[in-house]
């Protein structure tokens, strides 16, 4: 275990640079600080929206009024979402892991653009400051669910242009990061690396950036119709003035369908660096993986029409988008099968971060499969607006994304920090986690086929009992998460030092010290042409 | 002074610059795109309605309009071949018709609207819900895309004003001339836009 | 780091382009001006791509950029052309 102290350089969170204190957090351009600063953001409001969804829980663990009025309860499940989609898992792994890692990966001293990186930080703290300011303007928090749908986000009396607007910004936030990942990944690859010469987690966050960039405007420019609607009556969504509530269902899924794929694609990234090093043998399928990130991208465009099945579509758009959600699971399969394959014969070390890629493994195929459930129309006819399609999205956001980020931060943090945490804990906080997870929306599952509605403040007796285990289920995850931070944070504070290369990767990121030095390399790196290259 | 700045003062990449500059292109184009989505079907399903109310829009000031811009995106272009060539004066002069085309189309604007808005034809009157269904739709449209077009006008004549000023103290020249050409492609993408407004808003019959 | 000369257009090559240009644009008010119904809006539309077309080929310099930019230059207007059509098997057939 090589030993930092004796190596003379000054690591990126002991530089001193123009300001000080918390400016030189606040007006920073290192990308591996903005990084952090991300982190610290969406972990807070991880919390909030955790919380909201307790909350919910606890309202749901009995028929009738439990402890909230059935306004509240719209207001609550409309910024549970608006915190999460547009605040904690659109940016996510990208700005946490992609900021910090993407310009390390690929041999860089710092993205693009680092004074626009900064910005989009900016900008997208405001964003969280509007959306915040619209749950205690006086017109009372937004109660439309956080897909906003016309007609009744353009006539209810709430705080929506102050939430749309917020989201506007936020998006503006998430396009400027596309923006310069984008230009980082073409311009500013070290000699010698080659686009096929990257690791797989530079692919990933390349093919999140083109949705970032490409999918958010259509959402931009439809906020800002839903907001001219509400202030001028513009009528694109009205139809008693002529205009059609279906369109905006249209533009707002064009966006947000793409979104999931920004949410998802990176947590694959990250998934498909954590299960080589921990089998120490290199990755089945580079080319497949890397191009099926672009498949599930380009793909991921077309298929917007499978959430609005039951909306009054044609059947031949039914039948259409039908189709083209089939074909999109396809790349994400061959991601599964090129895992498996690459475990098989691995020498594979339990540790936590590969704890948390295994059971993303497992997770994300049952929010996957029940993806096909929903992307069929006979059946998806049956569950839409159901408990089944909130137990899918969770599984493949939270199940999915939400447990990738929490084995990058396993898998990352030694790196980040220069320290350990401590892995036995870490091992049982997985576990409470994991056994949390699927007791909290499992349940929902067949709550759904059974016939219990989403976004419902009550429901009928029989459907409690499942209920109450799902709300015990949020306890128990709730549980497991705060003693997975509280691990965390004391690695952090009091862990052990960390070795260059606790995990025996062989990326780029393992040849510089923990944490790294300001600008990354104090050499410029020997690129590999094999980035897996496992002996 | 730390070592950070030294290198960020060296770090120069214009082939990085011009890529995020086409990159924020994209964005842009896609989002008028969505705008262009909701003309076509409303347009698809009023078609008499929107061809009655293009007839309510002047086609000639819509031309001298267009030709403006035309002629404006020669001009900035003229002007960064000017600066290539380290013709300083030229450049600035280039950038100053720009301008005033940029003026005059705004202005022309401003004219158009103000005679809708005598006509109580505006977006939140009294009058506007009690238009044919059709009628409100295209003036909707006219008046959010034409909106956001001068809004997105007034952005590119900040950012040339700007490039004037850079020639004028020197740091934009013609070794160093991203600046110039980025606003250049920023300004023929708000021209590039009108070129499928006009006839979309004015010209179908 | 590139910071490589970018190509300079001679003037005269924009100036042909604008007049160009000009010329497209009362050609699309004669044809319009003629009423032809459906075939107004196909040719207009078809005018303005051309349109479209010399201003990113020569204002726009793709003439002289990078294979890879005129690429990513296509892919998006065919990214947009195929979400409009997608769209339409809605409303075609509603």
């Amino acid at each position: 275990m090589a030993d930092n102290k004796k190596i003379e350089y000054v690591s990126y969170l002991d530089h001193k640079g123009k300001y000080t204190g918390i400016r030189s957090w606040i007006f920073t351009m290192d990308h591996k600080r903005i990084g952090l600063i991300y982190m610290y953001a969406i972990m807070t409001l991880f919390a909030v929206g955790a919380l909201m969804g307790l909350l919910m829980r606890i309202e749901l663990i009995a028929p009738g009024e439990t402890i909230m009025k059935p306004q509240t309860y719209n207001g609550m499940f409309t910024v549970h979402g608006i915190i999460m989609i547009f605040m904690v898992v659109i940016p996510g792994l990208s700005v946490v892991f992609g900021n910090f890692f993407l310009p390390i990966l690929i041999g860089a001293k710092d993205v693009a653009f680092p004074k626009l990186n900064r910005f989009s930080w900016w900008v997208y703290i405001t964003g969280c400051f509007l959306a915040i300011a619209s749950q205690f303007m006086q017109h009372g928090p937004p109660d439309t669910g956080w897909t906003f749908y016309a007609p009744y986000s353009t006539t209810t009396g709430t705080n929506v242009i102050m939430a749309t607007f917020a989201a506007f910004v936020l998006g503006f936030s998430s396009i400027l990061t596309g923006l310069n990942f984008i230009v980082t990944i073409h311009q500013m690859r070290a000699p010698g690396m080659k686009f096929f010469n990257m690791p797989l987690f530079s692919w990933a966050i390349y093919a999140t950036a083109w949705t970032q960039l490409l999918a958010t405007p259509i959402v931009g420019i439809t906020l800002l119709m839903l907001i001219a609607e509400r202030l001028f009556g513009i009528g694109f969504f009205n139809p008693d003035l002529g205009g059609d509530p279906v369109l905006f269902q249209h533009l707002f899924w064009i966006y947000s369908h793409p979104a999931v794929y920004i949410m998802i694609l990176p947590a694959l990234g990250v998934i498909t660096e954590i299960i080589p090093t921990f089998c120490q043998k290199k990755i089945y399928g580079y080319k497949a993986i890397a191009l099926s990130s672009l498949a599930i991208a380009g793909v991921g465009f077309l298929v917007w029409g499978h959430h609005m099945f039951t909306s009054g579509m044609s059947d031949q758009a039914r039948w259409f988008f039908s189709f083209l959600t089939f074909l999109v699971a396809i790349p994400s399969a061959i991601k599964v099968f090129n895992w498996l394959a690459t475990m098989y014969k691995g020498s594979i070390d339990l540790k936590p971060p590969f704890l948390y890629a295994l059971s993303f493994i497992f997770l994300f195929t049952i929010g996957g499969t029940t993806g096909l459930i929903l992307g069929s129309v006979a059946t998806d006819v049956q569950v839409h607006d159901t408990a089944f399609v909130v137990a899918h999205f969770h599984y493949i956001i939270f199940g999915g994304m939400g447990f990738a980020f929490f084995a990058a931060i396993h898998y990352w943090l030694p790196k980040m920090y220069g320290r350990m945490y401590n892995m036995k804990r870490a091992t049982i906080a997985w576990g409470i986690n994991f056994v949390g997870f699927n007791l909290l929306y499992f349940p929902q599952f067949i709550l759904g086929i059974e016939g219990m509605p989403r976004r419902y403040f009550d429901y009928l007796p029989q459907f409690q009992p499942l209920q109450v285990v799902s709300t015990i289920g949020g306890f128990i995850l709730i549980g497991g998460l705060i003693f997975m931070v509280i691990n965390l944070v004391q690695g952090v504070k009091h862990g052990e030092i960390a070795p260059e290369n606790p995990w025996h990767g062989t990326t780029l990121e393992w040849q510089i010290p923990s944490p790294p030095p300001l600008e990354n390399f104090d050499e410029a790196p020997v690129i590999n042409p094999n980035p897996y290259d496992y002996k | 002074m730390s070592e950070r700045e030294i290198h960020i003062e060296v770090h120069r990449d214009d082939e990085a610059s011009k890529l995020g500059m086409w990159l924020f292109i994209f964005t842009e184009l896609l989002l008028f795109g969505g705008l262009f989505l909701v003309y076509t079907v409303f347009r698809a399903e009023y078609p008499k309605n929107f061809h009655e109310g293009s007839l309510e829009l002047s086609v000639t000031i819509g031309a001298i309009n267009t030709i403006a811009l035309l002629f404006s995106s020669m001009t900035i272009a003229m002007a960064l071949s000017a600066i290539q060539k380290n013709n300083r004066v030229l450049a600035m002069r280039l950038i100053a018709v720009t301008l005033l085309m940029a003026l005059v189309f705004l202005f022309n604007k401003y004219l158009e609207w103000s005679m809708k808005f005598e006509h109580g034809l505006y977006p939140g009157s009294k009058l506007m819900p009690h238009l044919g269904r059709g009628d409100l739709m295209f003036f909707s449209l006219y008046f959010f895309m034409t909106g956001l077009h001068a809004l997105h006008i007034i952005v590119g004549m900040v950012l040339l004003t700007i490039c004037f000023f850079k020639i004028k103290k020197g740091t934009l020249n013609f070794q160093n001339y991203i600046h110039l050409e980025n606003g250049a492609l920023y300004w023929h993408l708000v021209d590039l836009i009108w070129i499928f407004l006009f006839p979309l808003l004015y010209l179908i019959t | 780091m590139a910071n490589n000369v970018s190509h300079t257009t001679e003037y005269r090559v924009l100036a042909r382009v604008v007049l160009i240009l000009m010329f497209l644009t009362f050609l699309t008010i004669f044809v319009t001006s003629l009423h032809l119904g459906a075939f107004s809006v196909t040719v207009a539309l078809l005018i303005a791509g051309v349109k479209g077309f010399f201003i990113l080929t020569y204002f726009m310099h793709l003439k002289y950029e990078s294979l890879l930019l005129r690429i990513l230059v296509a892919m998006i207007f065919v990214l947009y052309a195929v979400i409009v059509l997608i769209t339409f098997i809605d409303y075609a057939y509603r």
